[in-house]
């Protein structure tokens, strides 16, 4: 072969979700991150001889949530399996998982690419058990030594398992933002990867294009951000793809993504362990699910970002990017749309919180949910605004002030006397002090210099502190001057 | 004259401590004293003498205050060691959890705490409750009252050696595949093992899961269900715990099955013609007997010990040196630390277990031995399903043999395998079973008679094990 073959990559990713439940999901423990290593533990957890598990019913009704919200079917039956290896972050020495009997089966996340609606398949989305976590601390005195913190061991997590559906870094970085959408909309998973609250492992092989059998797939592991998936898989499909060309193969193998310098190694083959021995777990009955129960669920279920989206376009008469922008996250759009509660304009507050809340939330690096300014009061500010109580500049300063000190923008103009000057009286003196101390523009303008209009409008907001209405500011002063060279 | 209170039953020890004839502290010390006289069997591998003096003396408080007292107040029961009680080491009869100490209690304990019974100590076991003989524990072999050159039988050895040699007037055992029945047979003591899920296992160090079931010995029927009354019945930490459906009541003549499989070849004489003898005590009592068919007994052994090491070899993963327990001193890396921990910590029994549990397991080997297994055991419960269509209970001996000598099987795993022959299948269905003394060889060794019942009838096992007591019992005629 002389010419270079074009390759193109399947890709199918294995996406790990902590579920938002207060307790753990076999037992009464905190399931919250973070807190006092080994705190939040006990017998059942830490997998102390003679603890049984008792399944949490809520980690099930978010799976269910989670099953129903991407089309997916639940199972009426499932089985807990345990998945047997050694790892000193695993109590028990098996993890409590799903595996022939799944609680979901099916169902699609769609994204979209360039305008283009792509369909990416689901195989499964099962219910398990989380890990405990180990360190390695640099200066505890011992390279030798490993510390655990059993504080994560039992939190629920839904493994979600995609169809090798995904072409390109890019659509699997748009499946993972879709995903966590809709997990966010649902109030199931923080989705935050760098606490690990979603972690992904990524199968991926390349094949020669045209071609319909896959090839040989390594997985890809360690990835914590979506930018992360996205190199990693772009390292992988570059490093199959000159391999193959270079006349090579691919070994099927598990490989770390390692941030910093931007690879990816293979796992030391003691890490991994390939017969997991799985058989159902004999602590746990069969999970036997009622249709009446699904069926209540899916009644439960919220509107979810795209239907939302067209709902805001109709209702609200904002354009369709705008909406997409503001059905983002679920905290988002109810922001937006408390705010509209209290302040009518749709359009308005739409501009508002796209460019000014959206730019404070990023420089802050906060959620809205953190974001000082609560809709009502960004409401208040904006009927201020629309009142002409204040000039749309002045807004932005004390938008400004409201995000720094949290108080209303009623008690920022009435407590420092910024309310707009409208008053003819008050406005005619300063202007006349104006038009008197710059005789000398004033005749300039007289003579026909008409720009100079706009010379006398900067000096009277100044000396106003800005607080003058200028479009009052602009009418008086025509008066007073006359036309100009008249 | 009412003899020392070690030989009185729980009915009457809790009757003369309500009245004040005794105290709770008196018969707790003549146990204690019991215990201490009678090492050489080594039923327990720990004792628990102070702890059973203050439960004792709080139980005379008690009653000195006018407090109505529970339904085992001052009987002194004996915790066979795989079952957790607070701050008492639990070692499961092995070296790997030599020292460790439970920072919570058992479910059934706990129970029988609340109902006044006084602890007094941990009852030696096969390590991990595995093994026919009580021989495969890490602190020695217990010793059978009847002949201490003979085996007491297993898992529950020790438990089963307390209550038959008068030392606790009643214990808890393990069975998962007989380990109550057997030596309750072999000691000359009943021994029940309830329906899966009419006890709960929170507490129990598991072996293999679907199959383990806490158990009761007593002398008498009577004290064995009034101890068993006290800790059956759903448990919220036990997702497999039951709540009890009403108890169907006992028919004034029941119908009363033997399985011809269990009669056939390897039945010594003496067992045979005492299981007999116990049918003819049900007959002349005005109850019928009649033949029935297991026809899938003759793969019982093999799907058992499938089942049984593939559960045993993931539940005994967890003992991997890290967080508690025997941990080896020569580390080199994580995965030596392991291999060294386990080596140095568990028995050669427990061992081959781990090791042939890992391999029915494997991908490729799954369906073939696991998964086949799994349908076995659907259609030995279906033969018992359908023979409870025309009879109330089964009756069949506990065992095969009487207790075999110390040392006459430990180098022939699979002819210890077999002293379970008649027991395990009862683990596989799930069902309620009794070992009821029934006779004695002509070496005069204990012989016992099985009882088997529907699912949550062990009132009517009981019942039917009472009519054979009553004609052959055993109680009173072992080692003083």
């Amino acid at each position: 072969m002389t010419s270079k073959q074009r390759y193109e990559p399947v890709i199918g990713l294995e996406v790990h979700a902590q579920l938002l439940t207060d307790s753990k999901i076999f037992c009464g423990c905190r399931s919250a991150y973070g807190g006092v290593a080994n705190a939040q533990t006990c017998p059942v957890c830490l997998g102390l001889p003679g603890a049984l598990p008792v399944l949490n019913r809520r980690a099930v009704e978010y799976a269910t949530r989670t099953i129903l919200a991407v089309g997916g079917r639940v199972n009426p039956l499932s089985i807990f399996a345990r998945k047997n290896y050694f790892y000193p972050d695993l109590p028990k020495g098996y993890q409590i998982s799903q595996y022939d009997r799944p609680l979901g089966a099916g169902g699609t996340i769609a994204i979209t690419e360039d305008g283009n609606g792509i369909s990416i398949g689901l195989i499964r989305i099962h219910v398990e058990e989380d890990a405990g976590k180990s360190f390695h601390p640099e200066n505890a005195g011992d390279e030798d030594t490993t510390l655990v913190d059993m504080n994560r061991c039992g939190v629920p997590l839904i493994e979600i398992v995609s169809r090798p559906d995904i072409r390109s870094p890019r659509q699997a970085g748009l499946y993972l933002t879709r995903l966590r959408q809709i997990l966010e909309y649902l109030e199931v998973c923080s989705g935050n990867m760098e606490e690990g609250a979603l972690r992904c492992d990524a199968n991926v092989s390349v094949r020669p294009v045209g071609e319909s059998a896959f090839g040989t797939r390594t997985e890809v592991k360690n990835m914590n951000s979506i930018r992360g998936v996205e190199r990693a898989l772009a390292f992988e499909i570059e490093r199959q793809t000159r391999l193959l060309q270079s006349g090579g193969t691919v070994v099927q193998e598990t490989l770390l993504w390692d941030e910093k310098a931007q690879t990816a190694h293979p796992m030391r083959s003691k890490e991994e362990s390939s017969d997991y021995r799985y058989f159902p777990e004999p602590d746990l009955l069969p999970l036997r699910i009622a249709p009446e129960w699904i069926e209540s669920v899916r009644a439960s279920l919220p509107e979810m970002p795209e239907a939302r989206a067209r709902r805001l376009v109709q209702q609200y008469g904002i354009t369709t990017y705008d909406a997409s922008v503001l059905t983002d996250t679920r905290a988002l759009a109810e922001y937006y749309e408390a705010t509209v509660r209290h302040f009518a304009d749709g359009k308005k507050a739409a501009n508002w919180i796209m460019t000014e809340v959206l730019r404070v939330i990023k420089e802050r690096g906060i959620g809205i949910g953190d974001f000082p300014v609560k809709p009502e009061a960004l409401a208040e500010l904006l009927g201020m605004v629309e009142a002409g109580t204040i000039s749309g500049k002045m807004a932005k300063d004390i938008f400004e002030r409201m995000v720094a000190s949290g108080q209303r923008a009623s008690e920022i103009v009435k407590s420092e006397g910024l309310e707009q000057l409208s008053d003819d009286g008050v406005l005619i003196a300063v202007i006349d002090a104006v038009i008197a101390d710059n005789p000398g523009q004033l005749a300039k303008y007289k003579a026909g210099r008409a720009q100079l209009l706009g010379f006398f409008v900067g000096e009277t907001m100044k000396r106003t502190q800005g607080r003058a209405n200028p479009q009052r500011v602009n009418e008086l002063l025509r008066e007073r001057l006359g036309a100009p060279g008249g | 004259m009412i003899g020392p209170p070690t030989h009185w039953s729980v009915a009457q020890t809790v009757d003369r401590i309500r009245r004040g004839v005794v105290s709770a502290l008196e018969v707790t010390e003549a146990h204690l004293a019991r215990i201490e006289s009678r090492q050489h069997l080594n039923a327990f591998i720990s004792t628990t003498p102070d702890e059973a003096r203050t439960t004792a003396a709080s139980i005379d408080a008690a009653r000195a205050g006018g407090e109505s007292l529970g339904p085992l107040a001052g009987v002194p029961i004996a915790i066979k060691d795989n079952i957790l009680v607070s701050g008492v080491p639990c070692t499961c009869g092995s070296r790997i959890l030599r020292g460790w100490m439970p920072p919570y209690e058992a479910t059934v304990t706990e129970r029988l705490r609340r109902a006044g019974a006084v602890i007094v100590g941990k009852a030696n076991c096969d390590e991990f409750a595995m093994g026919s003989s009580t021989e495969n524990s890490a602190y020695g072999p217990s010793r059978n009252p009847h002949d201490p050159t003979r085996i007491p039988g297993g898992s529950s050895g020790g438990s089963a050696v307390a209550v038959a040699d008068f030392q606790s007037m009643a214990a808890l055992g393990s069975d998962t595949g007989g380990s109550v029945r057997q030596p309750a047979g072999h000691c000359g003591i009943v021994g029940l093992k309830p329906t899966y899920g009419a006890v709960s296992r929170w507490g129990l160090v598991a072996f293999a899961s679907s199959l383990d079931q806490i158990g009761v010995f007593g002398r008498t029927v009577a004290d064995t269900k009034s101890v068993f009354d006290v800790i059956r019945g759903h448990d919220p930490h036990d997702s497999t715990s039951m709540l009890l459906p009403p108890e169907r009541p006992i028919p004034e003549r029941l119908t009363v099955g033997m399985p011809r499989e269990c009669f056939g070849d390897g039945l010594d004489a003496d067992v045979r013609t005492a299981v007999k003898g116990a049918a003819d005590a049900l007959r002349q009592a005005g109850h019928s007997i009649v033949e029935v068919s297991l026809p899938h007994s003759q793969y019982t052994i093999a799907a058992y010990y499938i089942i049984c090491t593939a559960e045993a070899s993931s539940n005994l993963a967890r003992y991997d040196g890290v967080k508690y327990g025997h941990r080896t001193d020569t580390v080199d890396d994580l995965f030596s630390m392991y291999r060294r921990t386990r080596a140095e910590g568990f028995g050669a029994e427990v061992k081959r277990r781990i090791l042939l549990g890992t391999y029915v397991l494997s991908a490729g080997y799954y369906e073939a031995y696991y998964g086949t297994a799994q349908k076995v055991r659907a259609r030995i419960a279906g033969d018992f399903a359908r023979a409870f269509e025309t009879v109330d209970c089964l009756l069949t001996p506990t065992s095969p043999t009487v207790a075999f000598r110390l040392g006459e099987k430990v180098d022939d795993p699979l002819a210890m395998y077999l002293s379970d022959i008649y027991t395990t299948s009862i683990n596989l269905a799930g069902l309620p079973g009794v070992s009821v003394p029934c006779g004695t060889s002509s070496a005069g060794l204990p012989i016992g008679a099985q009882i088997i019942g529907r699912p949550f009838e062990e009132h009517i096992i009981l019942a039917t094990a009472e009519v054979i007591e009553r004609t052959t019992s055993l109680v009173g005629k072992q080692g003083a």
